[in-house]
């Protein structure tokens, strides 16, 4: 009797999950639904798009209006080169931070933090400025520098309290045996921070991936990445939906396929330090 | 090689003074144990001493060169910690080699060194696994090994045994001390259980509030305490303290006596009691005596006839007794 209603109560629960997992996976799939539609098609009724013709036009005049490839070499790089370039400053800060504290450690991660509450726009001038005198428009290597900047707070805390569940005397022992500081964070602390500095980068990689207010402003054609080539298809003259929907699955299929293979990992980092 | 000299040194934590300025001289080849109770500072004056905290005052002189401000890598001095420290990333080979390979030893030396440490060690079967797949022995002579191969002046060692179980920690008490009679090397030992202290050193030092209390082999600490503090942490069970009229007699204002200085008499005797708690251990029996006194501990020789609520007679050997005035100083 006891386990009947365990079963139907697992019943109820599995249902509600997998429908409140739909209502957040709609948009996505209605827009991959899109994607696969012509233009007339795609602004009918739902009923209508669902049972109308499908095909792959949008994706062949997408591809043919835009270079699909230059835009997505560029979120690569700038997405990565960004998170990599964080991780070479942020890993000996966030060693200093937890290994060691001053008075005012904490101070300095809250004021860390803290930027990240201000709106972006609020400096959109001065860096476009400084952008523009330094010749870094439209720049992969402008691009890099100013999401770096932008994640640079949540990668050093992430690696912050990774390195805090290291316990020190691991690295005390490494300067009992020789260990410069170089040698200390190469060899012994960014090894045994392995799983902690894989979830900091891929969170930091889909974060950069998905940025589209400096990608979209600092940029123009050479350095655009996948964000500004799906703006591209959302013009004044009027939304074209099957392709806007076309260039919207292109951008997010390889962070998507990213996501799905590294779950684990990401949960860690997600929740990390709420479990030990 | 291995000498230590400690000249007025002092570490403060801001405003609190954990160790007021301290001399202590470390000979060549001893093994030397600071032994305390917690938060008697041992911890932190071996740290001052391997370089992981720097003094707040005075020198530390290594082999007659003033190592105070050198980093805990250049003072040629090797630690093994409590909780063994080793890299969980790098199989027992690699823990070993690491000393090696940050000193840039050639692998031929690196090869035969993990070889003749692993022979000492036994732990040549082991030298492909991870430390986690190890037994906490295992892992502490593979800590130890790390100290090894480095060849060190002195070696360091931080509470090694407290973290195993009471059968391997006498096991590993002799390995260490038979490491020491092969290395010869200057060992340096912090440790809060006197048991270990008096088995293990050639001298003792026992700490109080970050203060030198008593330096000294460990019978002369047994047989002649400098206080009251040293003459009851040295020694198990703990010696007997008596005060007021019974002292007085002794002209003292304390006067103690280790448990087993005391004869056990069921008919005649100085002190009359009753037994309250009897521990039978075969060769050797503790009793808890209730006496006008406080409660007296005593230690008799096989099996004592004597059980909970039997009347006892029990008389001090007075050669053997230790008189304390008002400040707890021996007289």
């Amino acid at each position: 009797m006891a386990r009947k209603t365990s079963n139907r109560r697992k019943l109820v629960l599995t249902i509600i999950a997998w429908s409140i997992g739909f209502v957040i996976f709609f948009p996505i799939l209605w827009t991959i639904i899109l994607s696969f539609k012509s233009e007339g098609d795609a602004i009918k009724t739902p009923l209508q798009v669902l049972t109308s013709h499908w095909t792959f036009e949008s994706y062949g005049l997408v591809q043919e209006r835009s270079n699909y490839f230059r835009h997505f070499m560029n979120s690569v790089v700038i997405s990565f080169g960004s998170v990599i370039l964080a991780l070479i400053i942020g890993i000996p800060s966030a060693w200093a931070m937890a290994f060691v504290p001053g008075k005012r450690t904490k101070d300095v991660l809250m004021w860390m933090l803290s930027t990240k509450m201000m709106p972006a726009v609020g400096v959109l001038v001065p860096i476009y400025l400084m952008f523009r005198d330094w010749g870094l428009l439209d720049t992969r290597t402008g691009l890099i520098i100013v999401l770096c900047l932008m994640n640079l707070p949540i990668v050093i805390w992430m690696l912050y309290t990774y390195f805090k569940e290291i316990p020190s005397e691991i690295l005390e022992a490494a300067r009992m045996d020789g260990a410069g500081l170089r040698s200390e964070i190469l060899y012994v602390l960014t090894p045994m921070a392995v799983p902690g500095i894989a979830s900091t980068l891929l969170l930091n990689v889909i974060l950069s991936w998905n940025e589209a207010f400096w990608t979209l402003n600092l940029t123009a054609a050479k350095a655009a990445p996948l964000t500004a080539f799906i703006a591209a298809y959302s013009s004044p003259e009027g939304l074209f939906y099957a392709k806007l929907s076309a260039a919207s699955t292109l951008a997010i299929a390889p962070i998507l396929i990213l996501g799905w293979f590294s779950q684990k990992q990401l949960v860690r980092g997600l929740t990390f330090g709420a479990v030990k | 090689m291995g000498q230590i000299e400690l000249k007025g040194v002092t570490k403060r934590f801001g405003d609190v003074e954990v160790i007021p300025p301290l001399d202590l001289h470390i000979g060549e080849g001893e093994f030397v144990v600071f032994v305390g109770p917690s938060g008697c500072g041992k911890s932190t004056l071996l740290r001052l001493i391997a370089g992981l905290e720097d003094v707040s005052g005075g020198h530390i002189e290594i082999d007659g060169q003033d190592a105070t401000d050198l980093p805990p890598a250049k003072r040629s001095l090797a630690m093994v910690f409590q909780s063994y420290a080793l890299y969980p990333h790098m199989s027992v080979r690699k823990n070993i080699a690491f000393p090696l390979k940050m000193a840039k030893a050639d692998q031929a030396t690196i090869d035969a060194k993990i070889e003749n440490a692993a022979r000492i060690l036994n732990l040549t079967d082991y030298l492909h696994r991870r430390p986690g797949q190890l037994s906490g022995g295992q892992r502490q002579r593979v800590a130890i090994g790390r100290a090894i191969v480095r060849e060190p002046a002195a070696f360091l060692f931080d509470e090694p045994l407290s973290n195993l179980d009471a059968a391997l920690r006498v096991n590993m008490r002799l390995e260490i001390s038979e490491l020491h009679q092969k290395l010869k090397t200057t060992m340096v030992y912090v440790t809060h259980d006197q048991v270990e202290a008096m088995t293990m050193a050639d001298k003792i030092v026992v700490l109080h509030a970050g203060v030198i209390e008593q330096v000294g082999s460990p019978l002369e600490l047994y047989r002649s305490p400098r206080n009251k503090f040293v003459a009851g942490f040295i020694g198990s069970p703990k010696m007997n303290f008596i005060e007021g009229p019974e002292a007085a007699k002794h002209n003292a204002h304390t006067i103690g006596i280790r448990p087993e200085h005391i004869g056990i008499s069921s008919t005649e005797g100085a002190w009359k009691g009753t037994v309250g708690v009897s521990e039978h251990l075969g060769s050797d029996t503790f009793l808890h005596v209730d006496t006008e006194f406080g409660l007296i501990n005593v230690r008799g020789d096989g099996e004592v006839g004597l059980h909970a609520g039997d009347s006892v007679w029990l008389t001090p050997d007075l050669a053997q007794l230790h008189k304390f005035n008002a400040d707890g100083k021996a007289i």
